[in-house]
């Protein structure tokens, strides 16, 4: 290694303001008030969909609760897992970690498996993206949007567990893979919290 | 290089909450809000309780399983804007909302009146 190259390897890059701990956590941040514009988008547009319409089907009866009550049930218990792995990767116990980092993946495949259960059911009895049984189409279309929208998160983020599974396995120290499974935590918790908004307005209101 | 770049990674770890506190104050409100579904109530005052419901549900999961109660006031600003946006465009769509309802009564009204004649 050259001097100058030695020298650039020493100085420290420069910190990020917001997030002391890593430029890569800021990143995220910005990532998610993004994504969440996104799914306020959605939801905000639903809302005006429903307020126009004067056959919109009643979710909760057509929909079903006792399904996606247990689904949001087990993402708030994927978030919990989520919060240990990071707990036990902070006291330096790298298998109780990865052990709870698979657990909540197993809790996102579980989630999409019942998602896709409960599609397949709905498209049977006549919910479709074009029309449905009960009342205005745009029901069925605004559903399978903005659910599908939140499926495809909660599948990338079980791809994403995985992956830093592989990063917490590969690298020896527990303290070097925290910021990355922290940040892992944040795309997590956030589609946990999404799917408490979606549940409310999709289903229960 | 890289063993110096994941000592530069390992940092300053968050408080930890309760998190076993937060996960059964989730999960009795997720059971509160099923049973006011089902409450005599107007639909507006069961909107509201739901929709309050669930912002405190999204309020906890930011606060203690994102971390950001213990994060710097900018960082939850920025978490917090794209919430404005979604509130103000609510208030953007509600004019055309009201328009769309309004035209859908004038022409409900104007059909009534039509067959009233005939």
């Amino acid at each position: 290694m050259s001097q100058v190259a030695a020298m650039h390897s020493a100085v420290e890059p420069a910190e990020s303001p917001v997030t002391p701990e890593s430029w890569g956590k800021f990143g995220m941040w910005i990532f998610l008030a993004g994504d969440a514009v996104g799914f306020g988008t959605l939801l905000a547009g639903y809302g005006a969909m429903r307020a126009t319409s004067a056959d919109w089907p009643n979710p909760y009866a057509v929909l079903g609760i006792n399904l996606t009550a247990a689904m949001t049930f087990l993402l708030i218990c994927s978030s919990v897992t989520m919060v240990k792995a990071l707990e036990w990767l902070g006291q330096g116990d790298k298998s109780k970690a990865k052990m709870f980092l698979f657990f909540t993946a197993l809790g996102g495949a579980i989630f999409v498996s019942c998602q896709a259960y409960e599609w397949t059911h709905l498209i049977e009895r006549g919910l479709h993206i074009n029309g449905n049984p009960w009342g205005a189409s745009l029901f069925g279309t605004s559903f399978f949007i903005v659910t599908g929208f939140h499926g495809l998160h909660v599948t990338a983020g079980v791809i994403y567990l995985l992956s830093v599974i592989g990063v917490v396995s590969r690298r020896p120290e527990p303290a070097a893979s925290y910021n990355v499974v922290e940040i892992t935590g944040l795309y997590w918790h956030f589609v946990d919290l999404v799917w408490i908004m979606v549940f409310t307005f999709m289903y229960l209101l | 290089m890289a063993a110096t770049t994941h000592a530069h990674a390992a940092t300053a770890e968050h408080k930890h909450p309760n998190y076993m506190a937060i996960f059964w104050t989730l999960a009795v409100l997720t059971i509160v809000e099923l049973i006011v579904v089902f409450l005599p109530f107007a639909k507006f005052t069961n909107g509201v309780m739901l929709c309050a419901l669930a912002l405190a549900k999204a309020i906890l999961v930011a606060m203690y399983f994102m971390h950001l109660r213990f994060e710097l006031r900018t960082l939850a600003m920025i978490a917090v804007t794209p919430l404005v946006i979604a509130t103000l465009l609510v208030f953007v769509l509600l004019p055309d909302a009201f328009a769309v309802a309004h035209k859908s009564e004038v022409k409900k009204g104007a059909e009534s009146a039509a067959s009233e004649k005939h």
